[in-house]
């Protein structure tokens, strides 16, 4: 049984379909990286399978139809960490990480034990734990990110979104937070799936990319099938050299204008 | 994991602490008092204590007060002083829900149109009803009536709109809403020029000695309101990372927001009904809570019950005694030591965590 499945997703967006009768499987404990130019649907697909959009046809978490769930249902198998998520300076970390067991709680429950426990092991495995008492509003970027991984994780799910993880980090925060990811995933068995625009990074860790244009699957399969100079010319315009280095790939830019001399 | 098990006791949210919950409750229970006590008859303290146990039937206890006096306790003064603690507690925390809901620091408890909607209500109740009729019982009615009705037609305008639903949306079709009832108040004000001074003074708010019947009145509405939002408290820290994250943890949020609106909404259509428009409680009152403590919705909740309803029954003792007998309308004298206070608070707490 695949941790995801979508079959032909369609996702309106005034009157434009933004995912275009998509179909995509992901298996349990597979990193998928989803690449693509601006616009190309990453993003609503991954709000579509967190059921924060309206679509049509059907996309099935292990097995069973998201339309079918609970809201609270669906987040305890599948948490999101968006790309600007909102951390409201009062906060302190220990009651944002909290705020991830929400889905395992009724409306009117408070946290108990369990949830303090599992607060306290994700913040113990991203090393928070003596930021616990911090107020989100004094954090680095790269503090944030790591809380915002942290909610994530206390929720427990078994299959992580990621919109653009790394977007504001600077080269080396990007590693890390991805090598973190890479080891949560291996320890908790997580599925993870993430929309990435650095190639190069995507390539280095998913095992498989999946490349969006205009809401339509372009290309799916292990990075060095689908970081071609040719099928990034077509789907991104851009002119790249792609690289073999140990047995990844590198995506490089290609200066097309001539330079000025 | 042994490093996180050391720690569990140290991850939690911070709800009420034992600090701030005995300092609000001192407070309130300070303002009664003062609530109780002020006033042109001097009826001592003693006095007022073993009144209150003769008439909670403790044995061997009889009242010292004359039968006026007790009239003046009882019927007067104790009514008045529940009545504002009641309104003080129910605007504050209808601000402090509204703020929360809408994720805006200057939402107030009658964004949704609740103010001018009660106007119109009350406005229409004095200029068209007969004396005998407009007396007592059908001001706040007809003002209660008019409050629900607005904000009833904001959610209909704010639901019709064809783009998707959001909380901005609500508070654009409150603003419209707002405006078309407090057009149509003026306009019915106009024409009765001879109600002028009486609508004036009911917009500028004030706490009515009307005995115990508007307590009756309003207690049903701001125990709901009280009971639904307060049970919703930690929620309304959810809702505050926006609606996608707060749905992407589980949260209904749509169902909700319409639960904390309509409690809120209600609870401040009671309060706007019996006391007039009292401006300024629902935003300072939780901003300086915030401000002072740094808490969560979860603290801030019940911290605006406790703190706005003291804060109101010491308004209304000013508004009562500075001039007496003469009364200040409530509302000025909210803003008047109110924003003196938030200044300074504001002074106080620059770069401090909220």
């Amino acid at each position: 049984m695949n941790a995801i499945e979508l079959s032909d997703v369609t996702v309106v967006l005034g009157g434009q379909p933004v995912v275009d009768r998509v179909d995509l499987s992901v298996a349990g404990g597979e990193w998928m990286a989803l690449i693509g130019p601006n616009g190309a649907g990453k993003t609503t697909l991954l709000r579509a399978i967190a059921g924060l959009v309206p679509f049509s046809g059907s996309i099935a978490l292990e097995g069973r139809a998201t339309t079918a769930m609970h809201r609270a249902e669906l987040s305890r198998l599948l948490a999101v960490v968006p790309q600007e998520p909102s951390t409201p300076p009062w906060m302190t970390v220990g009651e944002y990480v909290l705020l991830g067991r929400t889905p395992h709680l009724g409306p009117l429950a408070k946290e108990g034990r369990r949830d303090r426990e599992a607060a306290a092991r994700s913040l113990a495995r991203l090393d928070l734990l003596d930021y616990r008492e911090r107020r989100l509003g004094t954090l680095s970027g790269g503090e944030k990110q790591r809380v915002v991984v942290a909610r994530a994780l206390a929720q427990e799910a078994r299959v992580v979104l990621l919109d653009e993880p790394t977007a504001s980090l600077d080269i080396g925060h990007q590693q890390q937070a991805l090598d973190l990811l890479d080891a949560l995933r291996g320890e908790s068995e997580l599925t993870l799936v993430a929309a990435m625009h650095d190639l190069t990074l995507a390539a280095q860790y998913a095992d498989r990319m999946v490349l969006l244009d205009r809401g339509r699957v372009a290309a799916d399969g292990p990075p060095r099938d689908v970081l071609t100079e040719e099928a990034i010319a077509r789907h991104y315009g851009a002119s790249i050299d792609v690289i073999p280095v140990d047995g990844r790939v590198a995506v490089i830019p290609r200066r097309t204008a001539a330079r000025n001399t | 994991m042994s490093v996180a098990a050391e720690h569990v006791a140290d991850v939690r949210a911070r709800g009420l602490t034992p600090v701030w919950a005995c300092s609000a409750v001192a407070f309130l229970l300070f303002s009664l008092a003062v609530g109780v006590l002020a006033g042109p008859v001097d009826l001592g303290v003693g006095a007022v204590l073993e009144s209150a146990a003769a008439r909670l039937h403790v044995p061997w206890a009889s009242t010292p007060l004359s039968s006026t006096e007790e009239a003046i306790l009882w019927e007067i003064r104790v009514p008045r002083v529940v009545l504002a603690a009641l309104v003080g507690a129910m605007l504050a925390l209808a601000g402090a829900a509204y703020q929360g809901v809408f994720r805006n620091p200057l939402a107030d408890p009658y964004l949704l149109g609740v103010a001018a909607g009660a106007g119109l209500g009350a406005t229409i109740a004095i200029a068209y009803l007969p004396d005998g009729l407009r007396g007592q019982r059908a001001l706040p009615v007809a003002a209660f009536v008019g409050g629900a009705v607005a904000v009833l037609l904001t959610y209909a305008v704010g639901r019709s709109a064809r783009r998707e639903r959001d909380a901005a949306t609500l508070v654009l079709a409150g603003v419209t809403v707002a405006a078309f009832f407090t057009a149509w108040q003026t306009f019915v004000q106009q024409q009765n020029a001879e109600t002028l001074q009486q609508v004036y003074s009911w917009i500028l708010g004030n706490i009515p000695s009307t005995g115990w019947s508007d307590v009756v009145l309003i207690l049903p509405y701001v125990a709901v309101a009280v009971v639904v939002i307060l049970a919703l408290r930690r929620v309304v820290d959810v809702l505050s990372l926006g609606d996608d994250e707060a749905a992407s943890l589980g949260v209904d949020v749509r169902r909700v927001r319409l639960a904390l609106v309509i409690a809120a909404t209600l609870g401040t259509a009671a309060a706007v009904a019996v006391s007039g428009l009292i401006g300024f409680v629902g935003i300072i009152v939780p901003h300086a809570i915030r401000l002072l403590s740094g808490v969560g919705y979860r603290a801030l909740l019940p911290l605006s019950v406790l703190i706005g309803a003291g804060f109101l029954v010491l308004a209304d003792v000013i508004a009562r005694t500075a001039l007496s007998p003469a009364e200040i309308p409530l509302g000025v004298v909210t803003a008047f030591f109110g924003a003196p206070f938030f200044a300074l608070v504001l002074r106080t707490t620059r770069g401090g965590g909220a």
